[in-house]
């Protein structure tokens, strides 16, 4: 699956306005994710979860910042994600089923902030540039 | 059944009762077959789907999905009954229409994504959790009958 230049062209014309609010669409992302899918706090015994935490909000802006490297090499998101696809892999090793769960609500939080920019056809566009990053992370798996 | 707190029932009827059926459920699945347009298979009689603004504008699939949310409405006050609630539709999409239960994932899944794009900042991740639990309670109901 690889994305087209319409694609391409939806994902880094949204990227501007959703990276000026990255910390916050990050630390919502996260808080979103723990409240549907509470098993993925299974993840981080380590954190305090407490929504707008400190540990939130630096992973959060993490994981924006990660997808942010993914835009901005868009047409080669595997060469920029390589060694965090090499960290999820031997290190993280989060089951490949959460990224679905992320990219979701990532999307759900990007909806909620950008309802106007967020139509139909960015939805697609989106949804499957999520799915190409996650499966770039999820390569080296086995 | 599926297990919502009584603050999770409450956000969850508060925010329903201010949802355009009609307008959300064909949003709903006019998204449904632009994001994942092998769903598509299902709606051959449905004429033009040929691209995102053909599909949101196409007036069956309006109508379907005015249908297919008004149902989902049902689950809701139904809530302690989801099986019983859902038993003959279910029977419906498995001798009848043949659907993959997977899709009933996606649409839930893609109603979230509407419901929080018309609500904003009221779409907590609170409400949000509320309704994953409903659309996967609904989901799990529609697919209880197919064998």
């Amino acid at each position: 699956m690889s994305l087209t230049r319409a694609e391409r062209n939806i994902i880094v014309s949204m990227w501007g306005k959703i990276a000026a609010q990255a910390d916050a669409i990050g630390t919502e992302t996260l808080e979103r994710l723990f409240a549907s899918y509470p098993q993925t706090t299974t993840y981080f015994p380590h954190f305090d979860l407490h929504p707008g935490s400190a540990h939130l909000r630096s992973h959060g802006s993490k994981v924006v910042s990660a997808v942010g490297d993914a835009v901005k090499n868009i047409d080669d998101i595997a060469s920029a994600l390589s060694k965090l696809g090499e960290l999820h892999a031997y290190i993280l090793r989060v089951d490949p089923v959460n990224f679905k769960l992320l990219a979701h609500c990532l999307l759900v939080t990007v909806a909620s902030h950008f309802p106007a920019d967020f139509t139909a056809d960015a939805h697609a566009a989106w949804d499957k540039f999520l799915s190409v990053v996650s499966s770039v992370l999820t390569e080296k798996y086995r | 059944m599926v297990h919502l707190t009584a603050d999770e029932k409450a956000a969850v009827s508060g925010l329903w009762g201010k949802v355009n059926v009609d307008e959300v459920g064909g949003e709903a699945l006019g998204r449904l077959l632009v994001v994942y347009p092998w769903t598509q298979r299902f709606f051959t009689s449905f004429g033009d789907l040929s691209n995102a603004a053909a599909v949101m504008g196409n007036s069956k699939v309006k109508a379907h999905g005015k249908k297919v949310l008004n149902s989902f409405g049902e689950g809701l006050k139904n809530l302690d009954n989801l099986k019983g609630t859902f038993a003959s539709l279910s029977e419906l999409h498995c001798d009848k229409l043949h659907v993959d239960p997977e899709n009933f994932k996606l649409l839930g899944n893609v109603l979230v994504v509407v419901l929080a794009r018309h609500f904003g900042k009221e779409f907590t991740p609170q409400v949000q959790g509320a309704f994953q639990k409903l659309a996967l309670g609904v989901a799990t109901a529609l697919a209880h009958k197919y064998h």
